[in-house]
């Protein structure tokens, strides 16, 4: 059926026949028949990833196929959302051992994502917790990988962006936690020195993130707030938590109705730091036990927040320089901050280590943060992207709706390898996405 | 609509024994009812236009179930049903004598014991023949009125029938159709509905209230005026 299709930035939104699966036959028939075709599952990723011509929706192809609560593995068809699993392994006293900050994802998503959390510093990406997968390729063939079989399939898979095929199916290892809860600990940075100094220093910590304040000049430039956090264990619970350690207290969600007109993100914002930063009986470090929800999931508090942001829409910015390319950090944040067109906070993270083929994440500093769409954003973000490359970054494929292809091409080191093993298993380039087109990855 | 209604009623600790031509197809779904809600599932080959098998496939069932949900349908093509008999054949035998043949069984199981729940979904469709989609709306019409016939009989041994009206529901028999938002349910949500009018005992279900007064007007257009409408 045509439809009008958006991911979760509201640009680009394009007319696209989407069709739903519900069984591998189907969608084998289908795949085989057709060309121009992206898997796509929630709609979360920022850019036009999963936006093409024909979109096949993954969201009904989704069964729970196997949970082995001894071992904490489980495995699942590729439409199943984070929630749902959430739903599922938390009261069995298993967690998610990588999620980003959202739980509407589908699992798939997050394979073509590979996506990354507070953890990556100590657990790596997603994929590195995958134990196989299945992807139905352009030949019509169902494959089995994973890192020792079809190595190939498995890394251009994992970050690729569904140009290898629909993945399918995901086994993949949990994480054992004692309770529902976090022991958080909030730091103050008074700039963006304290708060890399910060982050060093509570490195082993295995949860840690940023918030930075973009708009701040002189002495304050960079000032922050550090969250870090580990998984609860039931002595650090209070008396009413203890009772069911591993059940959360049942809340209600907000949302936002309709678009709002674009300044109101902000404003918000930007009161939400300020009561935190300086609000009273607020102290340099505070520490206190939450549940998971607010900290890894803050924005999923708000349904469709994104309508903060006004009808024509945003994109969100995020890139990776290297440690030793601190210089690069503060000449892009300083650009921002000059320019005042991004939105007032960023997240800020270090990255660990991660051998991969195509995945975003690399040792480093990554930031990222919301630009509502404005007339000669594109201009300043193509001018980012110089400085990006400039000192050996690189861009988030799933964040990205506008790059300009030879930025793609030259800031990821095995771009040529992913085409070429893309060009084996997408025959006839029969998945191809707005953005595949766009870098040049389906020709 | 039938994954929707195994969940809800297995979110609710029912045990699920789920019925259909192939069970390879039918197995995540299983395992999936397993998984999230740590019931009980089978799967059983069950084709509702072989009606001579019926009676053996029911015999054959591991355990009696407590409610028999008959959710399967078939929309068709009219335009070809008008034209070519096998396909106006395969909407009839699936719709109406097919479910005509299996509630047979149930029901003279149920009557005999007393006791048992039959939920069939049927439609709109079968409240007003309509040039659009008459073949499988005559073929809905029929299993209406086995339904209401059904419950009229049964009644009295304590046996329960409800039928079911979805309207419009976003379905994979429905993705190809553009189909207005306020008159569609999800299959979530006709999948809530139908399990809290089953433990109210209710008769008729019309899942969007909306429903229930849109055919009482459609009912109530005269026929003179009725054909000449393009509904």
């Amino acid at each position: 059926m045509q439809k009008r299709l958006a991911n979760w930035g509201n640009y680009p939104a394009v007319a696209s026949d989407e069709s739903v699966f519900t069984q591998e036959e189907q969608l084998r028939e289908y795949v085989v028949a057709n060309s121009h075709m992206i898997a796509r599952g929630n709609g979360r990723c920022y850019g036009d990833a999963s936006l093409g011509k024909h979109s096949i929706s993954m969201l009904k192809y989704d069964k729970m196929l196997a949970f082995d609560t001894t071992n904490g593995i489980i495995d699942l068809q590729a439409g199943v959302t984070l929630d749902q699993v959430l739903d599922i392994i938390v009261p069995r006293g298993w967690f998610l051992p990588v999620t980003p900050g959202t739980k509407y994802i589908t699992i798939g998503g997050a394979v073509a994502s590979d996506v990354h959390g507070k953890n990556h510093h100590v657990d790596g990406a997603f994929s590195g917790h995958i134990i196989d997968m299945d992807v139905l390729t352009g030949s019509g063939n169902t494959i089995c990988c994973s890192a020792t079989q079809h190595p190939d399939l498995f890394w251009a898979t994992c970050g690729g962006m569904g140009l290898t095929g629909v993945i399918t199916r995901v086994k993949f290892s949990l994480k054992k936690i004692s309770t529902a809860y976090i022991n958080q600990t909030q730091l103050k940075a008074k700039n963006l020195d304290e708060v890399l100094r910060l982050f060093d220093e509570y490195k082993h910590y295995t949860y840690s993130m940023a918030w930075i304040d973009c708009l701040q000049k002189g002495d304050s430039f960079g000032r922050s707030i550090l969250i870090v956090g580990e998984h609860a264990t039931p002595e650090e619970l209070n008396a009413e938590q203890k009772k069911a350690p591993l059940t959360l207290p049942a809340k209600r969600k907000l949302t936002l109705p309709f678009n709002l007109p674009s300044f109101a993100l902000n404003t918000f914002t930007v009161k939400a730091f300020n009561w935190l930063y300086y609000g009273k009986n607020y102290k340099k470090v505070m520490h206190k036990v939450i549940p998971y929800e607010p900290f890894f999931y803050p924005l999923d508090a708000i349904l469709h927040w994104n309508r903060g942001y006004g009808k024509a829409g945003f994109v969100q910015y995020q890139f990776v320089v290297s440690l030793e390319q601190k210089a690069g950090l503060i000449a892009i944040l300083q650009r921002i901050s000059d320019k005042g067109w991004g939105s007032f906070l960023a997240v800020l993270k270090v990255f660990g280590k991660q051998e991969s083929l195509i995945s975003f994440p690399m040792e480093g500093y990554t930031l990222a943060l919301d630009f509502p769409i404005r007339k000669g954003l594109f201009e300043f973000l193509d001018e980012l992207d110089e400085i990006v490359l400039q000192y050996g970054g690189r861009l988030y494929l799933s964040k990205d709706a506008r790059m300009k292809q030879e930025i793609f091409w030259n800031s990821y080191p095995n771009a040529g390898k992913f085409a070429d093993i893309v060009k084996q298993y997408n025959s006839n380039n029969r998945f191809e996405s707005l953005q595949s087109e766009r870098l040049l990855l389906t020709k | 609509m039938a994954v929707a209604i195994a969940r809800k009623f297995a979110s609710e600790k029912y045990d699920i024994q789920l019925a259909g031509r192939h069970t390879a197809a039918l197995q995540p779904q299983q395992q999936d009812l397993q998984v999230r809600y740590g019931v009980t599932a089978t799967t059983h080959a069950f084709d509702a236009t072989d009606f001579n098998s019926h009676a053996a496939f029911y015999a054959a069932l591991p355990v009696q179930p407590d409610i028999t949900i008959c959710v399967f349908g078939l929309l068709g093509d009219q335009e070809k049903a008008q034209q070519n008999w096998q396909e106006a054949a395969a909407i009839i035998n699936t719709n109406y004598t097919g479910a005509v043949s299996i509630l047979n069984v149930v029901a003279e199981s149920y009557a005999a014991k007393k006791q048992g729940t039959i939920i069939g979904i049927s439609s709109v469709a079968g409240e007003r023949g309509r040039q659009s989609n008459y073949i499988y709306g005559s073929a809905k019409a029929g299993f209406t009125a086995y339904l209401s016939g059904l419950r009229n009989r049964l009644f009295r041994s304590g046996v329960h029938v409800m039928s079911v009206q979805p309207g419009f529901v976003n379905t994979r028999m429905t993705q190809h159709l553009t189909l207005p938002p306020l008159l569609t349910a999800q299959p979530e949500a006709v999948a809530r509905a139908v399990f809290s009018a089953s433990k109210k005992r209710k008769n008729v279900l019309y899942v969007k209230w909306h429903w229930k007064y849109i055919m009482l007007i459609i009912k109530s257009i005269p026929e003179g005026i009725f054909k000449k409408l393009s509904l």
